[in-house]
Formats: structure tokens, C-alpha cells, sequence
């Protein structure tokens, strides 16, 4: 028995901000006061707030620290874990009240929060199987082995309402229902762990923090459908996740949690990882298979459908990440448990990563129906800086951009449809009045030319003209009727491509145009980027009676396009001016500006 | 495609082949066998030379053609040698919102190459990457296995001194 456990955050966000060096410093201190019989340093997966990292909790007082240094360490041992004095002056700051601290589930961060799929990221080690076993974990499991029957667990899930979490939102029981109705002498389950939508990475911290979550939650898949063999194809790019799951899966196996007969029932099932090599389509169903079976991973037309004819030829069930963290809850609180949470079409909880012009960047869960408003003003503590919200992206570059006369729609899947976006993995990027939403629509189709598998036309040719044409309107050469030619061709791409890149390829356009229309006409007509972001339709200019001719800017320009001599106001050559805001940000006496 | 286009001859020692030829042994019989191979063959050689690729198609029993459509249609194969040190700026939408673009121009001007190139000391290299998963650290740079995160253009000097 330990008298104090102390959590330290080892997900990806805190372990750049330097989250090692603080368990190493934390381990030798705590040796160094002789701790060692009474507190427990424990590395755990994200607790969400990445933006503070690196993050540590001390239990029982549950003290939450946040942005920690090594330096800080001694004195965290020496006043908090030797003498029993909280170091306040460490604590995260909303914690904080009159000198009380308060619980971190009172902040607003976390109050809104509902935790389902990320309840243990942050609270076990995920290095450790029985940490998991003593949340419940594999409970779900042995309940369906020993209780249900494949046709039972099947209709609990039907009944749970759950919707598949990597973006599309198909009913999961009834992809299961299909698969299980298959005849074959073989059959898989897949995970999707290719979470490639840039700026969004729940599933990567669902993985690192509660890799075992996934293994069970296959497992019981595996028997709905009566498949023995599951693959879990992850990015190349998470390379903690795939070292914890590797981990999970070694130990599961130990435990004969994995492998022959397990708990006895005469089930069979067995895991194998395999790794994706950066390539965004593989993310789309038929790709991801095809990929796993050693090919280009190009997507192919369905019917069939992998329930059908999936990986290898055989039935297989896909699903992603986060689906799969909520199956052994929904076995273990029961199918109207989970239905009771969320919206009447949309069941349960979503995981959102915040990213962008936003306070409280991370993870957060919340149930369905949760208003836009409340996830960015009160969870994520609104825009920082004193700017003006201007609006919010989801899906990713398959999703759109939503302005703030929609900020009070409730979050799910069809009302985020219903107003041109996409609920999408996840990813919740918001962006202010600093942000060009014509150069936010060609940063995504830059990224969707970048990644089109170039299998069918509408998307390879077609993403690349639409491309063009955004950056025609970028440079300022572009003529109304050019907008009108390019919503043309983005319903012309999505109604023909062949995959789901290809179909929401044109959502950043079309959701932009439709919003934003004033700032494509700004740049179309005026020839002006309201947002000063737009290089060729701005300049640089030293306003006169400002400048004192302190020649730093001239000094600081890497171009040398800063003309003038001491004492007397300086020039901008624009023809040399590569516009890089250098000398801007230098200007001690703010008479540089952009226009 | 040859090793011409790459600039630098294939240097291959015999220990690597052994380690291949290993590495071959081990999944042969698995089904899908191409992508771990292609693997765990770039962490032995850095890169993915013709030689290596052929020695791979040979192995497993597979066309050379389809060995080249696999390698060159996953962003993480490279056919070339990469820098000794990677540096690696995230374009994703989180770090781009938050002017990672700047930090990629800045780095392109200060080592005098462009993405996806090498220095001419094979040094450093440089490419752009999609998102890292550490959003909430955006922008976001790393350097082989070091990341950097909330960092402006200024930074980018102040980070390479380490590595020069």
C-alpha cells in the first residue's frame, strides 16, 4: 500500500513538452527522501488538457499540477510528498478558489465533460494489464463469453444506438448484424487506428492510454460475428501507441485473454498490428484493407461491401478506435444506459480534440447534443488574446468551416451534416479573425491534391483544378464568374469520385463559399485579404511620421528590401519584399503595418 | 528511379543484406507480407534504393514493378537517403492555424533547401509533415526524435545551433 500515488501524463503532447525528465527527477527525489515504501509514481496515457503539459495529479489530496518542470520537482517532493504542504503556486490556476483547491471535476474544463471512452486515459497505467482488470477491464468480455449469445450481444448493440465514431456514423450493431449473417470458413475484424485527419488525435490517446480498451472491445466483436483473427492498423506516426499496444497485446496473451479458449468457452481469438505508412486514403475502409494485404492502398467501389467481402476476400467488420472504447461499457451498463445519454438520432458521448485559436487546447468528451458554444466558450475557454471568434472547423478536410450564427446548433451527426460540415473523426480547430477563410479552403485542398490516390479521375484532376482556382483567387487574378465555375465543379467531384476522399474532398469550398462568400468577393473584387494573410494581395508599407529611422528594421529584413538611412523614416522596396513580417514584429515604435 | 537519380551510390554492407535476408525469412509466409518488410527494410538501410527493393521482390516472390507501385505510393518510403538529422515541421490544420507555414519558410531559407531535400553535407533534411498528434504544443517542429513545440520563426535558429 502507497499513502500517495502521483500521475504524470506520458501521452505525446506531454511527453514533448518533457514529461520523462519529471518521472526520472520525481523517481530519483522521492529515493533521495526515502519515499520509496509510500509513493507510487505512476505514468499514465492523456488527461485531455494538453495545452499545461506536462500535467501531474497527486492523490488522495488530487492536487492537479500543471505546467511542471524538472527544476520544480524537489520542491513538489519536498514540501508536498514529505511535509504534506500543497505547492500552490504550481497548482493549475482553476483549481485554485479563495485558497481552496477544488476538484478538477468542478472546473470548467472537465464539468461538462462525460467521460465513456477516454474514463481511463489518465487514471490506470496502460503499461499494466492488471491496472485495467481493476477498472473492470476484460469484465465485458467474460459477461458475453460466458452469458450471451452472438445473436444477444449483436441486438445490445443494435439497442445502445451507437454510431460508428471515425466520421461516416453507421449504426454499429447492424455493420456487425451483416458481417455475423455472412457464411464463410473465415472471417476478420478490423480496427481503424489510421486516424490521419490532421489536428485531430483521440484515438491516439485512447490507444496510449487505454490500449487494452480496443483488445477487449475486438475480442467481443470477434465473437458477435465469429471471427477468430483481428488486425489493428495504426500509424507509423504514433509510434508510444503502437509500443503500449504491442505491450497490451503480449500481455492479453499472457493472461489468455488472447489466444485459444478463452475463459473457457472454446472462443478463439487472436490479434496482429500492422502498421500504415503514411498515406491519408487509407483511412477509407476498402483502402485500409487493401493496404493491410501488402498493396498501393487505393480504395474499390463498393458493393460489395467488406460485411461481404471484405479483407482478404473474406466478411470483415471495420471500426474505428473510439467506437470500439465504448463497446465494453455498453456490455457492462446495459444498452438503455448508453441510450440515455446524447441526442435522439446521435447515442452517447464524442471525444473532440480542440486545436487552433483556442485557451484550453485538448481533449475533450461530451454527449451528443452538446452546443458548439459550450464545447469552445466554456470548455475550451474561448479565444485567447482578446480576438473575435470567427469560426469553427470540424471533419476535418473533409468537413467545413461553421460561422457563429450556428454556434448554438447541438453537436451530431446529422445537424453538423444539415449545416455543411461533418462530425469526422473529431478534430474541432477554431480560428479567429486573424484566419483567410479562402487560404483555409486552399490549405485543405492543397492537402487533399497532396493525398488523392489518383485511382479516379473526378478526384485526382478534379481536386487539383479546384486547387488552382482557390489560388487564382489568393493571387487576386480570379473574376467572379470563376466562383461560380468552381461550386460547379465541386458538386461535380463529390458527386463522382469514387471513395469518400474524393465525395467530401469539396466540403471546405463549398462551406466556405457559402459562409464567406464576402471574403471570396473581397479578394475576387477588391483584390484585398480582409484577414491579411493572402502574401500577393497585401504589402508592407513604413508609415512615415511613426518611423524614428532607428534602422532595426532594415537590419532584421532578410531580403534587404528596407531602404532609408539613420534618423530619417525608411521604405519598403515592395519588388524585393517577400512580405514575412519580420520586420513588423521588430518595430518597437509600430510603424510597420500590413495592408 | 535508379540510384543515380539519388545522387549518392548504394553503400550497402554485407551485414545489412544478412539482416534483410533475415528480416525476409521471418514474415515469407505471412499474409500481406509487403509493407512490414518494406518496414523494417528502411530501418536497416535509412532508405529505399533500387537494390533494396529488388533483393525484396526477389525474396518474397513478388514483381519488381509492384514492389516500386508500393514504395512510392506510402509518403513514409523514401527512395532517397535522408539527412543525419530530420527536421520535420507539422503543416496540419492546428499548427497551420497557428503559423507553422511561417517556421517552414523561415527553415527552407536558413538551411538553403527546399522540402524533401538534403543538405549537401547530409546534414539535415527537411520535410513537411501532417499533424504529429501534439496539437495542443502547435506549432509543432521535430528534429529526429525531439519536438519543439510553440515555437516561432525566430526559434528555428536558436533549435539548429543545437544539431550544427
Amino acid at each position: 500500500m502507497f499513502r500517495s500515488h502521483v500521475l504524470v501524463c506520458g501521452g505525446t503532447g506531454c511527453t514533448s513538452s518533457g514529461s520523462q525528465a519529471i518521472i526520472d527527477s520525481l523517481e530519483s527525489e522521492i529515493k533521495k527522501n526515502g519515499l520509496e515504501e509510500e509513493v507510487k509514481v505512476v505514468k499514465t496515457g492523456c488527461f485531455g488538457l494538453c495545452a499545461l503539459g506536462p500535467i501531474m495529479i497527486v492523490y488522495p489530496e488530487g492536487c492537479f499540477y500543471s505546467e511542471v518542470k524538472a527544476e520544480d520537482i524537489p520542491e513538489i517532493v519536498s514540501e508536498h510528498l514529505l511535509k504534506g504542504r500543497i505547492v500552490k503556486r504550481l497548482l493549475y490556476k482553476e483549481t485554485v478558489q479563495e485558497d481552496q483547491v477544488k476538484s478538477l471535476n468542478d472546473t470548467n474544463f472537465y464539468a461538462k465533460q462525460h467521460r465513456i471512452a477516454l474514463r481511463n486515459c489518465g487514471v490506470i497505467n496502460p503499461e499494466n494489464i492488471d491496472e485495467y482488470i481493476g477498472v473492470d477491464g476484460y469484465e465485458a468480455l467474460g459477461k458475453v463469453l460466458t452469458e450471451y449469445t452472438p445473436e444477444q450481444v449483436i441486438q445490445i448493440i443494435k439497442d445502445s444506438g451507437l454510431r460508428g465514431r471515425g466520421g461516416g456514423g453507421f449504426p454499429t450493431g447492424l455493420k456487425w448484424s451483416f458481417a455475423a449473417a455472412n457464411q464463410a470458413d473465415q472471417k476478420y475484424v478490423c480496427c481503424n487506428a489510421d486516424e490521419g485527419d490532421p489536428g485531430a488525435f483521440m484515438d491516439r490517446s485512447v490507444l496510449e492510454g487505454d490500449p487494452h480498451v480496443v483488445i477487449e472491445a475486438m475480442a467481443i466483436a470477434g465473437y458477435a460475428i465469429g471471427a477468430n483473427q483481428g488486425y489493428i492498423y495504426i500509424r507509423a506516426e504514433y509510434p508510444i501507441a503502437v509500443k503500449r499496444l504491442q505491450i497490451a497485446i503480449d500481455q492479453a496473451r499472457e493472461y489468455g485473454l488472447l489466444g485459444k479458449n478463452i475463459f473457457n468457452s472454446g472462443f478463439d481469438f487472436d490479434l496482429e498490428l500492422r502498421l500504415g505508412a503514411g498515406a491519408f486514403v487509407c483511412g477509407e475502409e476498402t483502402a485500409l484493407m487493401t493496404s493491410i494485404e501488402g498493396h498501393r492502398g487505393e480504395p474499390r467501389p463498393r458493393p460489395p461491401f467488406p460485411a461481404v467481402k471484405g479483407l482478404f476476400g473474406k466478411p470483415t467488420v471495420l471500426n474505428n478506435v473510439e467506437t470500439y472504447a465504448n463497446i465494453p461499457r455498453i456490455i457492462l451498463n446495459g444498452a438503455e444506459w448508453f441510450s440515455s445519454i446524447g441526442t435522439e438520432k446521435s447515442k452517447g458521448t464524442k471525444v473532440f480534440a480542440l486545436g487552433g485559436k483556442i485557451k484550453n487546447t485538448g481533449l475533450v468528451e461530451v454527449p451528443m447534443g452538446t452546443t458548439l458554444r459550450e464545447v469552445v466558450e466554456e470548455i475550451g475557454g474561448g479565444i485567447p488574446n482578446g480576438k473575435k471568434f470567427k469560426a469553427a472547423q470540424t471533419g476535418g478536410p473533409s468537413g467545413g468551416c461553421i460561422p457563429e450564427s450556428h454556434f448554438d446548433v447541438a453537436i451530431d451527426y446529422d445537424n453538423l451534416i444539415a449545416i455543411g460540415s461533418m462530425m469526422g473523426s473529431g478534430g474541432l480547430i477554431v480560428m479567429d479573425e486573424d484566419t483567410c477563410m479562402v487560404d483555409i479552403a486552399k490549405f485543405f485542398l492543397e492537402f487533399t491534391v497532396d493525398e488523392s490516390c489518383g485511382k479516379c479521375t473526378p478526384c485526382r484532376v478534379g481536386t487539383k483544378r479546384l486547387y488552382e482556382m482557390l489560388d487564382k483567387i489568393t493571387r487576386g487574378q480570379a473574376t467572379l464568374e470563376d466562383l461560380d465555375r468552381m461550386e460547379a465543379l465541386c458538386y461535380y467531384i463529390k458527386q463522382n469520385s469514387l471513395c469518400g476522399l474524393g465525395q467530401t474532398a469539396p466540403n471546405p469550398v463549398l462551406s466556405t463559399l457559402k459562409y464567406f462568400r464576402d471574403e471570396y468577393i473581397a479578394h475576387v473584387v477588391d483584390k484585398k485579404c480582409p484577414a491579411g494573410v493572402c502574401k500577393h494581395l497585401m504589402q508592407v508599407v513604413i508609415l512615415e511620421d511613426k518611423c524614428k529611422g532607428c534602422t532595426l528594421c532594415a537590419r532584421t529584413c532578410p531580403v534587404g528590401a528596407i531602404e532609408g538611412t539613420v534618423k530619417n523614416p525608411h521604405v519598403v522596396n515592395q519588388d524585393k519584399c517577400i512580405k514575412c513580417g519580420a520586420c513588423i514584429e521588430k518595430c518597437k515604435f509600430g510603424a510597420i503595418v500590413k495592408r | 528511379m535508379s540510384n543515380k537519380n539519388a545522387g549518392v551510390a548504394f553503400k550497402g554492407t554485407p551485414e545489412q543484406e544478412k539482416e534483410l535476408r533475415a528480416v525476409i525469412q521471418k514474415h515469407k509466409d505471412q499474409k500481406g507480407a509487403l509493407m512490414p518488410v518494406l518496414q523494417e527494410a528502411q530501418e536497416i538501410y535509412g532508405y529505399l534504393p533500387i537494390e533494396v527493393q529488388t533483393m525484396i521482390a526477389e525474396g518474397l516472390d513478388i514483381p519488381l514493378e509492384e514492389v516500386y507501385g508500393v514504395v512510392t505510393f506510402y509518403a513514409q518510403f523514401s527512395l532517397y537517403p535522408k539527412g543525419q538529422y530530420k527536421v520535420s515541421v507539422c503543416l496540419g490544420t492546428a499548427c497551420y492555424v497557428k503559423g507553422s507555414g511561417d517556421i517552414y519558410d523561415r527553415l527552407q531559407q536558413r538551411l538553403g533547401i527546399q522540402g524533401g531535400q538534403c543538405t549537401p553535407d547530409g546534414k539535415f533534411s527537411l520535410e513537411a509533415c501532417r499533424c504529429v498528434g501534439a496539437c495542443g504544443l502547435a506549432p509543432v517542429m521535430t528534429i529526429n526524435e525531439d519536438v519543439y513545440g510553440k515555437i516561432t520563426p525566430d526559434d528555428v535558429d536558436e533549435i539548429l545551433a543545437k544539431y550544427a
